[in-house]
């Protein structure tokens, strides 16, 4: 019973196990990232950013169909333009982050549509959208592996500038001329893992898997060690538990990823014992304050 | 011996002087409060010495010091007190210049960690996380990160604001243990009786310079007037205050 409920599928189909590695590779990569937009108060910067890379995937599409290179490049460059854009929209103008943020992504997820239509398919535009993580080919799980491991790389090397940048970015500037670099290398990481994530879960989806698990996380963990650790557990067994519910029930396997993580953060949200909603009014908790 | 010279110094912001043509000098090893009316440049000639902002005239020099040898505690620090690190990592943060980006933290570091915290008054509360503070307590975690620094110039701006009477003399006596050990202290401040108390030296701006040298004669009512008074100017007329010193 439980053999053909959980092993059966991954057992039987290369397809399941190689989505299966895609969306480990993708959470091991990606959720870390995740973890420090969330602390950096990001989140939305990452939504953006993920809706950026449409229209770059969509003119890589354009000019050579369904190329991984090619979608890759134009995903990188078009994230990484809009992630300068909005910064400078709303450092060089009356207009605040967030709604410049807002402005880009709108724009970006409109014209992202608009190139896909006027060459593809429906099917096409809802492979740009939503991921083809069950059709991830050796050379989709090459590229997801690679970046996941530069990202945890270049993570490591910059971990102690990026936390200092994160909880105290005057002091690091005093202290350090790391600040920039940090900053950008770390928008770079963005990037990277959303078009990582782009191939197999889809713009839309991407930025999930980077900011459920993180923001769930966050409620039961409280060193930035075991954050990161339980955001990338959260990540891996969302995408394990996603992929066999799909696999079960016949459902698109990008949201059904997405939504199991929705439903581990929504469960944080009101049984996690840091600031969750139970613990944050159990009386003991006013009193020893 | 002078540690820091202003040679007829002009800082701003947007090409519009917060200070202007200031020209005086800090001795080496001296303890000096920087007062003046809001406005009036305390900040930012703090920032001006960090190196965060540039001259739009004239010079800041720095006689033997590197930018390495000062240690800078902002006004209202931006800290992230939700990020989850302890007052430990707070504090170690202090060790920067020692161990960069990939350094170890060694048992010599952790014993200097330790020390400091237990200096500043927060021995125990090591393995808290900084959002659990309160604010005289995160103002004492920031002092530890300072001693950490072991800088020859300190700079404080504002440090006792919003904090409690007995958090503020025990910094006061890190502050005077700084001064006994030889290092330039400078520090903004508004309380007038805690300068006159606890700082021998005053330098008092308007965004010109009021006056600057012992405490006993810097501190005086019409120096205070006269300041207000040249900062009143200066708001009225803001652009026409930039015009002239430019």
């Amino acid at each position: 019973m439980i053999w053909d409920a959980l092993i059966e599928p991954f057992a039987q189909f290369g397809f399941m196990r190689r989505a299966m590695l895609g969306c480990v590779a993708i959470a091991v990569g990606a959720t870390p990232v995740g973890v420090f937009l969330m602390l950096r108060r990001m989140s939305l910067t990452g939504d953006a950013m993920a809706h950026a890379i449409l229209p770059g995937a969509a003119v890589g599409f354009l000019i050579s169909g369904l190329s991984l290179g090619a979608m890759t490049i134009g995903g990188l460059i078009a994230g990484m333009l809009v992630a300068l854009a909005s910064g400078f929209v709303s450092r060089m103008t009356a207009l605040k982050e967030d709604a410049s943020l807002a402005a880009f992504y709108l724009i970006s997820l409109a014209l992202g549509v608009l190139i896909v239509s006027t060459r593809g398919s429906n099917v096409d535009l809802m492979h740009v959208l939503f991921g083809t993580v069950l059709a991830l080919d050796n050379a989709a799980l090459i590229l997801l592996c690679s970046i996941a491991s530069l990202s945890i790389l270049t993570l490591a090397i910059l971990f102690r500038p990026l936390v200092l940048e994160c909880a105290d970015p005057q002091f690091l500037r005093s202290v350090s001329k790391l600040s920039a670099v940090t900053h950008l290398t770390f928008l770079c990481l963005v990037v990277m893992n959303l078009v990582a994530g782009f191939h197999a879960l889809g713009t839309l989806m991407a930025v999930g898997i980077m900011i459920l698990p993180a923001a769930g996380a966050r409620f039961w963990a409280v060193g930035i060690g075991g954050l990161l650790g339980l955001a990338m557990l959260i990540a891996i067994a969302s995408s394990i538990i996603g992929l066999l519910l799909s696999y079960h029930y016949s459902l698109p396997s990008g949201p059904a990823i997405i939504l199991v993580a929705g439903i581990v953060y929504a469960l944080s949200v009101i049984f996690g014992p840091v600031g969750g909603l139970i613990s944050q009014n159990l009386p003991r908790q006013r009193t020893a304050n | 011996m002078t540690a820091l010279a202003f040679r007829n110094l002009t800082l701003g912001y947007d090409a519009l002087p917060a200070v202007k043509q200031l020209d005086t000098q800090i001795s080496e090893g001296s303890l000096t409060a920087i007062v003046g009316p809001n406005g009036a440049g305390k900040s930012t000639l703090l920032k001006g010495v960090t190196g965060v902002l540039s001259p739009i005239e004239g010079q800041i020099e720095l006689n033997g010091f590197v930018r390495d040898d000062i240690a800078y505690l902002p006004q209202g620090s931006d800290i992230d007190r939700s990020f989850p690190i302890t007052v430990t990592d707070l504090v170690a943060m202090g060790l920067w210049r020692e161990i960069g980006s990939f350094g170890w933290l060694t048992r010599g570091h952790r014993a200097r960690i330790d020390e400091a915290i237990a200096a500043v008054g927060l021995t125990g509360l090591g393995k808290r996380a900084i959002g659990s503070l309160s604010g005289g307590q995160m103002q004492r975690a920031l002092f530890a990160r300072l001693l950490l620094q072991d800088a020859r110039l300190v700079l404080l701006d504002e440090p006792f604001t919003a904090i409690d009477a007995r958090t503020m003399a025990d910094l006061l006596q890190v502050i005077a243990n700084w001064h006994a050990e030889g290092r330039t202290v400078v520090a903004v401040l508004h309380d007038f009786e805690t300068v006159k108390d606890h700082f021998p030296q005053t330098l008092m701006l308007a965004r010109e310079l009021v006056d600057h040298g012992p405490t006993t004669r810097v501190m005086t009512s019409e120096n205070q007037m006269r300041a207000r008074q040249m900062c009143e100017a200066c708001e009225a007329a803001p652009h026409i205050c930039g015009k002239s010193a430019a």
